[in-house]
């Protein structure tokens, strides 16, 4: 009986079966940044164990809120970079180096397939498309992990998303997986690992890879996860380029965490995305999805184009594409967060960031801000946000407010005529 | 060390209550669990329930329906149970995270099955809902007015290992 990459990833990381069905894996990345950490390391303080088990696997940042808006943010801040100096943690990322964690990790070629991440964020899933399994946990299991390198799972049972057929123009990784939590449901995936597969995923790009995976958590699943190929070898070659004598090389050796051809899956759910239409969601659960031409006309105050979920540098392009030589309504407000400095550079040489501000949009540090209502951009009560993050819940983005999530396309359009719009019928 | 478990109970009779409506964003930036303390359920929409109110104030054990706890990581949503004595959640079906965070900081996420939740619910016509809870029975007994109600729950080795040793922590530290 064939094996599903979890399955492969979880024997080769075995390090206790302490009772019948937990699994303890030893870790290979244990990230951090500083909302869910500072309490972690209050508390080894307390009980005298101020260590951690391996600097070289902890990769930490300062990504909520930065630089820090008040003294309570500044002292989280503090706790984090104090701790990483003390414990000489080579990759830590400070004001001017930092950004969304979800975005910058992959892009230091920090992951790698059959990797075992925890992160006290539930987006960890994202990294799952390196092919690595990536668990978002709180911050017990962080503490735990940063001083003993391992983490307590149930063993996932992994539902397939096997995707065919081929994206429209003006469809993304974005609406494909809005649609996938329309179907699964909030909880459909709750103690499963979703993996996504099938020709529209072996045609994506590692960015869009990260969309789908980053969601994962929305329908509940621990973590999602692609197969990693030569597009992950690609994406991670300039990091991995001395280790292996060819890409050949290395995608030989990475294809051993691939899911077997006659792996058992809890569930496959096929979906031909060939009639996909772009999607938005309503309310405030982030299954509740209809397509954006059922939610064309209503009026929105903010767009807010950013996150570990589409703050990357494809994500500012099909917005930028959408904005070029426009401007946005005047009823509206328009934000921008590339995810990381390297994206913020790389879209100031394509000139998008030109384009965004010619079109009237604040152009923001890389930060998570808005997305979690902390900074940047938090709502008023009743005000509603076209956004491409990921939760809508109430409140998410400051109380009594409310979100939609969409693609950065669909936003930028959104932010063109100050109404839900589809970028194609512009 | 074992925590208290059971007590009065206050019914949340919502599936997919979120860690938002827990504890919102905004009170992350504290740096104490006991900070926390009187924001618990602050953002929560839910008619007839007051998150000032004296009912919350004297729970100890919340009882709700499918997906409790879904959303962020954050552990400050069980904590704010914890600092409120609130050790003691039952539902039809919780997040993966928020469910580990329980167990792992020593205290309970009880599952049991829609039929028995809206019988629990239901008690509440009889008055004040008391919930004792016998972890190594495994079950949870209900009490208002005359009337008395037991069910039985699982829960995994490991989880009650945890339970029993007061948090990941405590099990991890002395095995690994
Ligand atoms: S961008 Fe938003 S969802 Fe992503 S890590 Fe930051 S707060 Fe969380």
């Amino acid at each position: 009986m064939g094996k599903t990459l979890a399955e492969k990833i979880f024997d080769a990381h075995l390090k206790d079966e302490p009772f019948e069905g937990t699994k303890v894996l030893a870790l290979d990345r244990v990230l951090c940044h500083e909302i869910t950490t500072p309490v972690a390391i209050a508390d080894l303080e307390w009980r005298g164990k101020d260590r951690v088990f391996d600097p070289e696997k902890l990769k930490v940042v300062i990504d909520h809120v930065t630089p820090a808006k008040d003294s309570k943010t500044a002292t989280q801040a503090k706790i984090l970079r104090d701790w990483a100096r003390r414990h000489e943690i080579p990759d830590f990322f400070d004001v001017g180096r930092n950004d969304v964690c979800h975005a910058i990790f992959p892009e230091k070629g920090y992951i790698r397939p059959g990797f075992t991440v925890i992160m006290g964020d539930s987006h960890t899933c994202t990294h799952g498309a390196f092919g690595a399994f990536a668990a978002g946990v709180g911050t017990t299991d962080l503490e735990v992990g940063i001083l003993k390198g391992v983490c307590a799972f149930r063993e996932p049972a992994t539902i397939c998303i096997n995707l065919t057929g081929e994206l429209p123009k003006g469809v993304y990784a974005k609406d494909v997986i809005l649609y996938v939590i329309g179907q699964l449901g909030v909880n459909g995936a709750t103690d499963r690992v979703v993996e996504f597969r099938g020709p529209v995923v072996e045609q994506m790009s590692m960015e869009a890879r990260m969309t789908l995976c980053n969601m994962a958590v929305e329908a509940g699943g621990t973590s999602g996860v692609c197969m990693p190929d030569m597009t992950t070898v690609e994406y991670l070659w300039p990091f991995i380029q001395d280790e292996f004598t060819s890409k050949e090389a290395a995608l030989a050796e990475y294809s051993k965490w691939v899911s077997d051809a006659d792996a058992v899956y809890d569930r496959v759910v096929d979906i031909d995305v060939s009639s996909l239409e772009p999607q938005v969601t309503y309310d405030y659960k982030p299954d509740c999805v209809k397509t954006v031409a059922e939610l064309a006309g209503t009026p929105v105050d903010q767009i807010y184009i950013g996150s570990c979920t589409n703050g990357r540098i494809e994500d500012l392009r099909e917005a930028a594409a959408v904005l070029k030589g426009k401007r946005i309504a005047e009823s509206v407000r328009g934000i921008v967060s590339p995810a990381t400095p390297k994206i913020f550079q790389d879209a100031l040489g394509e000139g998008i960031i030109q384009i965004f501000m010619d079109a009237g949009f604040c152009v923001t540090n890389p930060t998570c801000g808005a997305c979690l209502g902390m900074s940047n951009g938090v709502l008023a009560e009743g005000e509603v946000c076209a956004s491409t993050t990921n939760r809508n819940f109430n409140g998410r983005m400051g109380k009594g407010g409310m979100v939609h999530l969409m693609s950065p396309a669909t936003a930028a359009a959104t932010a063109l005529t100050g109404v839900i719009t589809d970028a194609r019928t512009l | 060390m074992q925590k208290k478990f059971g007590g009065p109970a206050i019914f949340l009779d919502r599936s997919d209550i979120n860690t938002d409506e827990i504890i919102p964003a905004k009170y992350l930036t504290e740096v104490t669990k006991d900070a926390l303390k009187p924001y618990i359920l602050e953002d929560l929409k839910l008619e007839g329930f007051d998150p000032k109110g004296e009912k919350l104030q004297n729970a100890t054990v919340v009882v709700s329906r499918e997906n409790f706890g879904c959303g962020s990581s954050r552990e400050h949503a069980p904590w704010v149970f914890e600092v409120n004595d609130v050790h003691t959640v039952i539902a039809e079906s919780y997040a993966r995270i928020f469910r580990q965070n329980m167990f792992n900081g020593g205290m309970l996420a009880i599952e049991l099955p829609k039929g028995d939740i809206d019988q629990l619910i239901a008690l509440q016509g009889a008055g004040d809902v008391n919930v004792s809870i016998d972890l190594d029975a495994q079950t949870v007994t209900a009490a208002a007015g005359g009337e008395e109600k037991q069910f039985s729950f699982e829960i995994s080795q490991f989880d009650k290992a945890l339970v029993k040793a007061g948090g990941w922590v405590e099990f991890a530290d002395a095995r690994y």
